[in-house]
């Protein structure tokens, strides 16, 4: 029995439809996280799990029990909110100690429990301070802290990364994997983050305009996206437009716009003629000199309008024949040459037939 | 230069002061008062040049503040004048207060004035806060009307109504259930309940508003129930604002006149209607006495308040 | 939840109850006593005749005397001139120490907003009888002159505050583009400052114009018989004639000038952020 299960979940404010008829289930020990733009209805969701509001429709069930009619403060879920929500008046040791208090555990258990909690997240010196005396990130792990000190059956993150700058938020992200594998609670993160979503979860859930668009390991999300949505919102995508000439077997024959025929994997259910689009990562596209032989079967001359230099890899934006423009990464790994190609450059990207994704819409 | 001038506008705002209170001479020190005031004028125009229009503010400003306290200084100076006309300075004593506190009336209003006061501010208190915090949270309609239109509209209107309804409607009704009801301590206390409460919701509310909400989800969150979130989250945090918002109550209950003048039977005085008895029939520096203490206490009380609530005073704007 | 519904009763119904019944109540009391005889020996006759003869029920006999002496529409012409021109010098004396105030660097502000309202602490009949003492011997008092003074004096502090807290927040970069732009000190102002200050003025203007026509104190105190107002008339009816039908149909007229003011500055101030 899956821990959490929301079944056809339905919420509407006045003419807007937040969340769409979404079924999931989220499993124990899971770090499940609700990916998608502002919008798109993860918070709303989240809130119905919390219990500060209410489906319209469907059902939440914990454990099997519905939870329609249960307060949020008989629910044994907790929630990390986006400002951290801290109590201003109470010290760091009794944040921690209120949902204990509030369960009613004796004092002396209280107190050993409130110094593990502050262990967990290294900050037993800060027990006695206030919540205004302590910096973003030490918010963050006290609210963590505090959430999680009487390991409730499941934990929702609302955001809690976002107001930390880029350094301490991968810290944090490092931090959060190893507690919850720790602590074994079950994670619902939200995010609008895909690089973070990718990083932290075992599931994700993307969501769009209230409704799941697909659910799925992180690496399959990526891989194997779904529509376009899920393919554009994951990581970059390059999108090669034309329709469907041939599918048979384990491939597909596309004819692409400017382009001609090229062969793809997958597809293999549309009938020939439909719209669809080719979805390749720019890892995927092989980028060389103009003259260099290249084994690949889709190989195209292009010049390079622009390229991106990240460090690591360089992504380079190579006008087609057909006037579309392709990403092609490349590793800056080469010893001895700092740049590849410059703008102006002819050269010659291709790639497998395996390669890409081929998404009707 | 420019401090000079201000300098020498004080001097002059000084010796107008001086004058007023002198025995002798009176007009010669105003004469060079109001000299002084010229030269301040002049030095200031010859000297500030570019920083004309700043310098014209202060000069304004300071005949503006200087406007606000005096009127009010000389009464507490003559309190202690030792002479039956409140015309200029003879001597120092402090003959009426003595004769203050030797007057019973003036004993039995101030008694009257602070148990008003006290049971006015705990009552608008607890019903302000509510009113302040159901405005927030549940946005009603048609409460905010009625907690803010006895704080806007003239008090003579308040006071009236108030008047015809005790005399008229609550005597009868409730002469005939054989309770006997008429203008004392109590319809008082009614009164001034429902002009405070307005004040005390401002600022609750006002307080909440600038509060992160999730703080009372997360208390709930984390197993408490509405009634533990009020009393272990919300009100602390609500408390600085509540005690400033009683004080600010305690204070316009006791200053209150208009409202107390319609609301009070024969029998029920309290210090602000006991002063106006005295400045209607006879004047005597015992009203400047009496002023000053009545004075000394309400500044204390809204100093105290500003020390809890420093947007208090943008609140009531 | 369910449970919201009786929450919202339990903290917002004790104060609406109470306001209900000591607020409202009185107030519609109040409409139907203006609509009443007198009693024979003051007060409100009763509405359903008790002995033969009697006056009872409803009439709108006060409101016939109102429309047919020329005196009332005097008295409120001469309530609103006496507000209008106290509304007028508070404006004046006000400007300067609220944009003093708002100038001035921001750990100066709170004191010097602080002393505007310490006079406040004060009692209203004390800073009346403060005139009393310092007009008396200029043979100054009970005249219209005292009456003004006395009502700007106590009414100052409503027209600093509400016009400092609105100059606070603009924003000092309009003048400085402005001077740069070639405008001296005063087109400065004329053009910048005082348009973008009109809502703090009409809200100020509000919170002095609406209770000097209520008042009856200063004119009683400071005034002579001739510069009765308003809140005379109303004090005098029910304390003095005891004709208390009539002095409810003027405070009803008082209420209803007292929401024409309210509604014309609201809407003149929301013009005027429009048009900012």
């Amino acid at each position: 029995m899956a821990l959490l299960e929301i079944r056809n979940v339905t919420r509407h404010f006045g003419a807007l439809t937040a969340v769409d008829d979404v079924s999931l289930a989220v499993e124990a020990g899971e770090f499940f996280t609700l990916l998608g733009p502002s919008g798109c209805g993860k918070t709303t969701l989240l809130r119905m799990i919390a219990g500060f509001d209410q489906p319209d429709a469907g059902a939440i069930l914990l454990d099997g029990t519905d939870m329609a009619d249960t307060p949020p403060e008989k629910r044994p879920v907790h929630t990390v909110f986006q400002s951290y929500a801290l109590f201003p008046h109470m010290t760091v040791a009794q944040n921690i100690a209120f949902p204990l208090r509030m369960a009613g555990n004796a004092p002396e258990r209280i107190a050993a429990q409130v110094k593990d909690a502050l262990a967990m997240v290294h900050l037993e010196e800060k027990d006695q301070h206030h919540p205004h005396e302590l910096s973003g990130g030490q918010k963050q792990r006290v609210a963590l802290a505090r959430s999680l000190v009487n390991r409730p059956r499941l934990l929702l993150l609302d955001e809690p990364l976002g107001a930390l700058d880029a350094k301490l938020r991968e810290e944090m992200q490092v931090e959060l994997i190893d507690m919850q594998r720790e602590v074994g609670v079950t994670f619902v993160f939200v995010t609008h983050s895909q690089s973070e979503a990718l990083a932290l979860s075992s599931r994700i859930a993307v969501m769009n305009s209230g409704r799941v668009e697909q659910l799925d390991e992180p690496s399959r999300l990526y891989g194997f996206p779904k529509n376009r949505f899920v393919a554009d919102f994951i990581g970059k995508i390059n999108m090669l437009e034309g329709e469907v000439i041939l599918a048979q077997g384990a491939g597909t024959k596309l004819l692409l716009k400017g382009l001609g025929e090229v062969e793809a994997s997958g597809g293999t259910a549309l009938r020939p003629g439909t719209p669809a689009a080719l979805a390749l990562r720019p890892e995927q596209v092989r980028i060389a000199a103009a003259d260099a032989a290249v084994d690949l079967p889709n190989r195209y001359h292009g010049k390079v309008r622009d390229f991106l230099y990240i460090g690591d890899v360089t992504t380079y934006l190579v006008d087609l024949p057909n006037g579309q423009r392709i990403q092609a990464l490349l590793p800056n790994s080469a010893p001895g040459r700092a740049k590849f190609f410059e703008i102006g450059d002819t050269v010659t990207v291709a790639w497998p037939a395996e390669a890409g994704v081929v998404l009707a819409e | 230069m420019r401090k000079l001038a201000l300098a020498a506008e004080a001097l002059g705002i000084a010796v107008l002061f001086w004058s007023f209170l002198a025995s002798g001479g009176k007009d010669t020190l105003a004469v060079a008062g109001f000299a002084l005031l010229a030269v301040a004028a002049l030095l200031g125009a010859l000297g500030a040049r570019r920083e004309l229009p700043g310098f014209w503010l202060w000069y304004a400003s300071l005949l503006v503040y200087a406007f606000l306290y005096i009127p009010l200084v000389i009464v507490v100076i003559f309190s202690f004048n030792d002479s039956k006309l409140n015309a200029e300075w003879v001597g120092l004593t402090t003959g009426w207060y003595a004769k203050l506190f030797a007057d019973d009336e003036m004993l039995q209003a101030a008694l009257n004035s602070v148990l008003i006061a006290c049971t006015a501010a705990v009552i608008a208190t607890v019903l302000g806060t509510m009113a302040g915090i159901s405005m927030h949270r549940f946005r009603p309609k048609l409460l905010p009307f009625l907690v803010f239109t006895p704080v806007a509209m003239p008090e003579i209107l308040l006071g009236v109504s108030l008047l015809i309804f005790f005399l008229n409607t609550a005597t009868p009704v409730l002469g005939a259930f054989g309770i006997e009801f008429g203008l004392g301590l109590a319809t008082v206390v009614i009164a001034h309940v429902t002009f405070c409460i307005g004040f005390v919701a401002i600022i609750v509310r006002a307080r909440l508003a600038g509060m992160d909400e999730s703080v009372f989800e997360a208390a709930r969150d984390l197993g408490a129930t509405p009634w533990q979130t009020f009393r272990l989250v919300t009100l602390p945090l609500i408390l600085p604002g509540v005690i400033a918002g009683a004080l600010m109550a305690f204070t316009l209950s006791i200053d209150d006149f208009v409202i107390t003048f319609f609301a009070s039977g024969v029998g029920t005085k309290t210090l602000p209607l006991q002063i106006y008895t005295m400045i209607k029939v006879a004047v005597t520096p015992e009203v400047n006495a009496i002023s000053t203490l009545l004075m000394a206490l309400t500044l204390a009380l809204i100093l105290i308040a500003n020390k809890l609530a420093p947007d208090l005073v943008r609140a009531k704007a | 939840m369910r449970s919201n519904r009786t929450l919202r009763w339990l903290v917002g119904g004790p104060p609406f109850l109470f306001l209900v019944v000591f607020f409202l109540l009185p107030a519609l009391i109040m409409l139907v006593a203006s609509l009443r005889y007198p009693g024979e020996f003051g007060g409100l006759a009763p509405l359903i005749a008790t002995r033969p003869g009697e006056e009872a029920g409803l009439t709108v006999e006060s409101y016939g005397v109102f429309f047919s002496d020329w005196v009332y529409a005097e008295i409120f012409a001469k309530s609103f001139g006496v507000a209008a021109l106290t509304t007028l010098i508070c404006l004046a004396m006000a400007y300067p120490v609220a944009l003093l105030i708002a100038r001035s660097p921001k750990k100066n502000r709170d004191l010097m907003v602080l002393l505007v309202v310490l006079p406040f602490a004060s009692n209203f009949l004390v800073r009346v009888y403060a005139w009393m003492i310092i007009l008396g011997p200029f043979d100054l008092l009970f005249s219209r002159f005292a009456v003004i003074v006395g009502m700007v004096y106590v009414h100052l502090p409503f027209m600093i505050l509400p016009l400092y807290t609105n100059l606070e927040k603009h924003d000092p970069a309009l003048l400085d583009a402005a001077q740069d732009l070639g405008a001296s000190a005063w087109r400065r102002f004329w053009r910048v400052t005082f348009p973008l200050s009109l809502p703090g003025v009409f809200s100020g203007s509000a919170l002095v114009f609406i209770p000097v026509l209520g008042m009856f104190a200063i004119p009683e105190i400071l005034g002579g018989k001739d510069d009765w107002i308003v809140g005379n008339m109303i004090k005098e009816s029910f304390l003095g004639t005891r004709d208390w039908p009539f002095g409810s149909m003027l405070s009803l007229m008082l209420t209803l000038a007292v929401l024409a003011v309210a509604g014309g500055t609201s809407w003149l101030a929301r013009r005027a952020v429009r048009q900012a």
